[in-house]
């Protein structure tokens, strides 16, 4: 258009009037993108500025410090000792643990949606995990302490916090796998009918794998969603200093530890680097799933 | 209807006082009846929304798919009634070709051919495997094209190339019938006379119905024609005759395009 502009001398002013109309709303389009893309821009800029001096080899193999080995080195002007390695193991862990419970009956029911849209019984479904995924995740943090702390594991435990996040990742695994099986073209699903192929080998052999970029981009993205919750964590997987692998027993995760760095003075270092690592996590779990997109259409 | 052909000597398929409706106002079919002949290229013609696909899909029981449609009325595979058989088995002994190709997209050209095994979980030998996708890929006259890009997926042909492999595909059971539902309506004119040639050399093997709205395409590569209207089977005869000397007024009007 602008090419076009320049290389031509337009006389008639109904024209010129019409093309600097469209420069004006060009330029706003421009502008308005530019003030959305700021705040992340900066987010990043100033997670890196401040995080960058503690990302070391003992960040990701060391275990967070207590308060006194921090306050030391901080006196005495030096990098804080120790890491995350707690955090890390904890969310990596609990992140897993989640997904193991969610993805399954989220597929399922997915299918189930997609299966019986007209049905009234779906219809109900659906509207509930519409309802689920705006739920506060304190609420399910709530839900989780009582159903498995007070009931099963009778005490803070990595399962708690794992089953608080199963439930928030359910309702975008669901949606995204209806979503994307309902983009496989009928004819798909018929020329598999004609073949005289039955119908759970058509779901398990035909449409899984035609969607397969979809929802695999879901569970990404259910993923990342769920690896920086805090506030359910906090009522039920608690934290703990140490390294821990048993389901029943207290569990940090990266963004705890972020709150107990916030509520330490002499750790405030940590909250930087920490942060960076969380938002690296998360920017590549975007990152994959814009590649699986890309790659299905 | 036409007395030209009441009846049909040993029919492979043989349809008798069919109706099917998609409520309970509407019937979308109604009382046809019909037996096709064997190894015969049988067209089914109309105008759009006369039921031509409507009944054509009743032939395999695709409609047992949506719960809402009525079927009423008999559909006799080499006397045996098709009801009464597994969809599964049923299906394998009646292909079905689409208007659009629908080649499996995450799957191979070899691998599209052998769909039919492969999903259904029947165990092959490697070299039975590529002697059925071979067999098949030739009758169709894709062989030649396609013999050293087997591995690349079957949407990366073009339309017509496509659409022939999804023919081979329903070939690979070695079905008594094949259906066909328009299955050139999405092609050009160069791959709608390849798939044409193709359809008259397979009923040498194969017995096949083909639904088209194209008139001068039923004339071409059909040796029987049924014209239906509004639901109806208006007349049924040999192709020659039908088109030289129609019996009912609404099949001349149809053949000198005075509606379509």
């Amino acid at each position: 258009m602008k090419k076009l502009a320049s290389n031509h001398k337009h006389t008639n002013p109904l024209l010129r009037k019409r093309l600097s109309k469209d420069r004006v709303f060009a330029g706003g389009v421009i502008l308005f993108s530019a003030i959305t893309i700021s705040p992340i821009v900066l987010i990043i800029y100033k997670l890196i500025s401040k995080g960058y001096k503690q990302i070391n080899f003992d960040f990701f193999s060391k275990k967070a410090p207590d308060t006194y080995e921090a306050m030391v080195a901080v006196n005495s002007g030096e990098v804080i000792p120790g890491g995350i390695l707690n955090g890390i193991t904890g969310t990596l862990y609990m992140v897993f643990i989640a997904s193991v419970m969610a993805i399954p009956v989220g597929l399922l029911i997915g299918i189930f949606l997609y299966e019986q849209k007209t049905k009234r019984y779906a219809g109900i479904v659906r509207d509930i995990v519409d309802i689920l995924q705006g739920v506060p995740s304190i609420v399910l943090g709530l839900i989780a302490y009582f159903w498995v702390v007070k009931n099963i594991t009778n005490g803070f435990s990595a399962l708690a916090g794992s089953t608080a996040l199963a439930i928030m990742m359910l309702p975008l695994i669901i949606r995204s796998t209806e979503e994307t099986l309902k983009m496989i073209p009928d004819t798909v699903k018929e020329a598999g009918f004609a073949l005289g192929v039955p119908y759970h080998k058509i779901i398990l052999r035909v449409l899984i794998p035609s969607g397969f970029s979809g929802l695999a981009t879901g569970i990404l993205l259910a993923i990342s969603r769920v690896i920086g919750e805090t506030a359910p964590l906090m009522l039920t997987a608690l934290g703990s200093m140490e390294v821990n692998f048993d389901m029943t027993k207290p569990t940090s995760a990266v963004p705890l530890l972020i709150w107990d760095f916030y509520n330490d003075p002499n750790m405030v270092d940590l909250i930087w680097s920490s942060s960076l690592f969380l938002m690296m996590i998360v920017l590549l779990l975007n990152l994959v799933s814009k590649q699986l997109i890309a790659k299905r259409s | 209807m036409s007395e030209l052909i009441k009846h049909i000597e040993n029919p492979v398929l043989e349809i008798r006082k069919l109706s099917v409706a998609y409520n309970k106002d509407k019937s979308a079919v109604t009382n046809v009846s019909a037996g096709i002949k064997k190894n015969k290229v049988t067209a089914i013609m109309g105008p759009s929304g006369c039921g031509k696909s409507t009944l054509l899909r009743a032939i395999n029981r695709m409609h047992d798919l949506y719960p809402n449609i009525e079927i009423q009325g008999d559909i006799l595979l080499n006397g045996e009634e098709t009801t009464h058989m597994s969809t599964i088995l049923l299906r394998r002994k009646i292909g079905m070709v689409f208007q659009r190709p629908n080649p499996f997209p995450t799957m191979s050209i070899h691998d599209n051919v052998i769909a039919g095994y492969k999903l259904n979980g029947i165990k092959l030998k490697k070299s039975d495997k590529n002697d059925i996708v071979e067999k098949s890929l030739r009758d169709v006259v894709l062989w030649d094209e396609v013999k050293d890009s087997l591995t690349k997926k079957g949407t990366f042909l073009s339309g017509g190339q496509q659409q022939r492999l999804c023919i081979a595909r329903a070939l690979a059971f070695k079905p008594d019938v094949i259906l066909l539902d328009e299955p050139t309506s999405a092609l050009d004119p160069v791959a709608t006379k390849k798939v044409e040639e193709l359809l008259i050399q397979l009923k040498e093997h194969y017995t096949i119905l083909l639904v088209t709205h194209n008139m001068s395409q039923a004339a071409r590569i059909s040796d029987y024609s049924m014209f239906m209207y509004l639901g109806e089977l208006v007349e049924y005869g040999r192709t020659k005759d039908m088109f030289i000397n129609p019996i009912d007024n609404r099949t001349e009007e149809y053949l000198t395009g005075k509606f379509s």
